[in-house]
């Protein structure tokens, strides 16, 4: 794949292992940016995982959040300036575990914002531990032995639940494993942003994706396990647009 | 007696399992001993290092800027810690992929082809072994019968099947160390 | 019996200890450098040898809250953390600590202050000793400066913490959590049988008995002159702690006229530069509180009598040496040296930050 590079991403070296989805997930944020020319009204804010630097390498103003308070972060920047878009970036561990009532609320709410969710399953930057979203079965550091839905609990579908707040006016889930798959995450971002440019409430996109580091797997081999396991349980598509659930 | 060592090279290398098997022999004979890594977000495929203490009285500082014994697996490592073993002290190094060798003449220098010869020897894993054998050739800190026992003890159950391996590793870099400056 | 010896991490043995001590329940959330405390137990499972519970929660507020649910109910708990984390767990000790409960809590400290950095510090330091959360209450701090110190304070802190009834932490930082000593590990200890907590712990909630009065835990009481008579039992209970439980180590202070006082890490690092400064000659000792509340005033101010100065060496901007200051109370000069940010100071600067401030002065 050859890529015109987007000058809305800096020039610093990824931080990410090579092959981690979270790079292109990045750029094609980015890249809906400059395609919409918004860039100076654009206000992003970064989690605690693997992209607690993406400020470095988004190149728009943002904001760097404690651990799962990224959509607090969000709500306040976006009551104080309703005219920009704001948008956050956030990994499972700090989206669906300690940030779930930010999360949750904020949507409930209907904060009119763009919540970019990146699920891997795991918690890549701490060094592989069980996420809310771990599949059953599935080891981690932490699920040596496979996750156990009796005691660990079960794998938490935060975006079908997301999709149940009236607030929300639409979730959809991606991936960025393949060049079409890319295609229409950039699309749904799109129109995410221009719903909020439009005021219509919270628009939430996750991607599904891989952690060849913390799945303990060849990048290539991420990717099969990703459409093998991940899609399964968590399948990719709309599930609510234009303020109704998609059945 | 007390000896401070600093392990250096890359990540991947085995360097911090190579201090744990020379900190696991050291307590085989009843010596203290203190690992302690660089730890942080440099170790994704970066650099690594550790320092390793053995002593037969309570350890002091586990962070320390001066060595008895530096063993140096990198260009990078070099020119952070060829000047920081102390005057009569010990640098033992792989020459792979080293641009400027170690000058100094106020201390021990010897050298051990550690990744060639494990590639000659098709055990990529036994590379750390190899200079840990170079290393207990030129300086007998440990028994060898210990580092057997202390690497039965290090590697987990079902890697057991590999310690013969690992002995042979250890044995060839005895006899293919090489010292290039004495004292 | 042979010794049990063991090559580990401060945060294994930490996990380790808290096994064999006959721990009831250990709830953590992921954090860097202490992970290895969770990791280790998921690959223990001690549910199956002693019967433990061990749950990764959701948060580091949920987690403080699941001890503080055990705590009441008589169970020996434990939470750890690293300090973002421990941040997040201010609340919930404020509230054990008023509702009078035992518990452990462990902070592995990281840099701060916000997300900082991975690497050491010792800069919660006041958040532990003069209260991190609301409310006038103490937190018995232990502060270990090795692995096997890791492994034993864990004992110490739960007797301390039933003694008393009140919460203990262990004041690590990364260095220590990360780096591997030998261990010398102690016999496997049972859990106490329900039966057991209910007589022992006649305030825990265990259910309430036929003909018994019930229990009940709390931290609030609407009452202000009640909740005064609360307050004050608090610190009679505190007062009493400060007199009977300091524990602190003393090296080579008989001879000395300079004293360094560090712990933790800090404390490794001052052990050495104090006998590289008595190689040169220098009468130089070490104390090292291990409590850090209640801290070594008595002791301090004692040798404020006889030595010339106090260099205070810690991985922050200079917390305990304000302690130390009020000890010594201005009878000599007492001079600080700090690393910040994840540094760890070497031991020569320790030395020449003596000589440059202390004896050439
Ligand atoms: C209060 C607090 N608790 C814990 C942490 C440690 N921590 C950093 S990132 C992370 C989880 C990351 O996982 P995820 O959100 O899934 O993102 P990924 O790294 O997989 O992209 C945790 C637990 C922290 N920084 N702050
Ligand atoms: S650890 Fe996982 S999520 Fe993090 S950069 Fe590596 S592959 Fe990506």
């Amino acid at each position: 794949m050859v890529y015109k590079k987007t000058p809305l991403m800096t020039d610093k070296v990824l931080s990410y292992c090579p092959g981690c989805g979270h790079g292109t997930a990045h750029r094609i944020t980015m890249e809906v940016v400059e395609e919409m020319g918004i860039q100076e009204d654009v206000l992003g804010v970064a989690p605690v995982g693997c992209s607690v630097l993406a400020y470095e390498f988004m190149n728009v103003d943002m904001s760097e959040a404690a651990h799962g308070r990224a959509p607090a972060v969000a709500t306040g920047m976006k009551r104080l300036w309703p005219n920009k878009l704001v948008f956050t970036y956030q990994g499972d561990g700090d989206l669906a575990a300690i940030g779930t009532a930010e999360t949750i609320h904020a949507c409930n709410r209907g904060e009119n914002i763009t919540i970019i969710f990146i699920n891997n399953g795991i918690y890549g930057m701490t060094g592989g531990q069980m996420a809310p979203t771990t599949l059953e079965g599935m080891k981690s550091s932490t699920s040596p032995f496979g996750r156990e839905a009796d005691i660990m609990g079960h794998p938490l579908k935060i975006t079908e639940l997301i999709a149940q707040l009236p607030g929300v006016y639409s979730v959809s889930r991606h991936a960025v494993h393949k060049p079409a798959a890319v295609r229409k995450a950039k699309r749904a971002i799109r129109k995410a942003f221009e719903d909020q440019l439009a005021k219509k409430g919270t628009t939430f996109i996750e991607i599904v994706s891989n952690c060849n580091s913390g799945w303990k797997m060849t990048p290539v081999k991420s990717n099969e396990w990703m459409e093998e396991h991940m899609f399964p349980f968590y399948p990719l598509g709309d599930i609510k647009k234009d303020g109704k659930l998609v059945k | 007696m007390t000896e401070e060592i600093i392990i250096a090279g890359f990540g991947g290398q085995g360097v911090l399992s190579m201090g744990k098997i020379l900190a696991y022999s050291a307590i085989m004979q009843d010596m203290e001993v203190t690992w302690m890594p660089s730890y942080g977000p440099e170790m994704r495929g970066g650099t690594a290092n550790v320092t390793v203490i053995l002593s037969d009285e309570r350890i002091s500082s586990p962070i320390i800027t001066r060595y008895d014994t530096a063993i140096i697996l990198n260009q990078q490592s070099m020119t952070k810690f060829e000047h920081t073993v102390k005057p009569g002290g010990l640098l033992l190094y792989d020459p792979n992929g080293i641009l400027h060798p170690p000058t100094r003449t106020d201390i021990r220098i010897a050298k051990v082809e550690a990744a060639k010869e494990a590639a000659a020897m098709k055990m990529p894993k036994g590379f750390n072994m190899i200079v840990l054998g170079g290393l207990l050739k030129i300086n007998p800190l440990v028994k060898t019968e210990n580092v057997v026992k202390g690497l039965k003890k290090s590697l987990p159950e079902r890697y057991h099947h590999m310690l013969a391996d690992n002995e042979k590793a250890l044995m060839r870099g005895m006899e293919i160390v090489e010292t290039v400056h004495d004292l | 019996m042979e010794k049990e010896i063991k090559l580990m991490k401060g945060n294994e043995a930490l996990a380790e200890a808290a096994i064999r001590e006959g721990v009831d329940g250990y709830f953590g959330y992921p954090i860097t450098p202490q992970s290895e405390v969770l990791e280790y137990l998921a690959a223990e499972r001690p549910w199956l040898r002693t019967g433990m519970v061990v749950l990764q929660a959701e948060s580091e507020v949920a987690a403080i809250n699941m001890v503080y649910g055990g705590a009441g109910t008589g169970k020996k708990v434990m939470t750890s953390s690293s300090s973002p984390g421990v941040s997040l767990k201010q609340e919930g000790i404020s509230y054990i600590a008023g509702a009078e409960l035992p518990a452990l809590i462990v902070n592995v400290m990281r840099a701060g202050p916000g997300l900082g950095a991975i690497q050491p510090a010792q800069a919660d330091y006041f958040q532990a000793t003069k209260g991190g959360g609301h409310g006038d209450y103490r937190l018995i701090t232990l502060a270990p400066s090795s692995v096997q110190e890791m492994y034993d304070f864990v004992h110490t802190a739960f007797e301390l913490a039933f003694k008393y009834r009140t919460p203990a932490m262990i004041l690590a930082d990364g260095a220590i959590g990360q780096m591997m000593e030998k261990v010398t590990l102690k016999p496997q200890k049972e859990r106490l049988a329900d039966d057991k907590i209910k007589e022992l712990y006649p305030w825990a909630t265990t259910g309430r008995k036929k003909d018994a009065e019930r229990t009940f835990i709390t931290s609030l009481d609407l009452d202000p002159e009640r909740f005064e008579r609360h307050n004050h039992a608090l610190q009679a209970k505190y007062k009493k702690i400060e007199e009977n439980e300091v524990i602190v180590e003393m090296l080579n202070v008989e001879d000395a006229e300079y004293i360094i006082v560090a712990f933790g890490t800090s404390a490794r690092v001052s052990f050495k530069a104090m006998d590289l400064l008595r190689e040169e000659g220098y009468k130089v000792g070490l104390v090292r509180p291990i409590t850090l509340w209640p801290f070594p005033k008595k002791e301090i101010s004692q040798l404020a009598e006889k030595v010339k100065g106090i260099l205070t060496v810690e991985m922050n901007a200079g917390q305990m040496v304000e302690d130390v200051r009020l000890a010594v109370n201005g009878r000599i000069p007492v001079e600080f040296y700090g690393r910040m940010g994840g540094m760890i100071p070497s031991p020569e600067e320790v030395v020449d930050a003596m000589k440059q401030k202390l004896i050439g002065g």
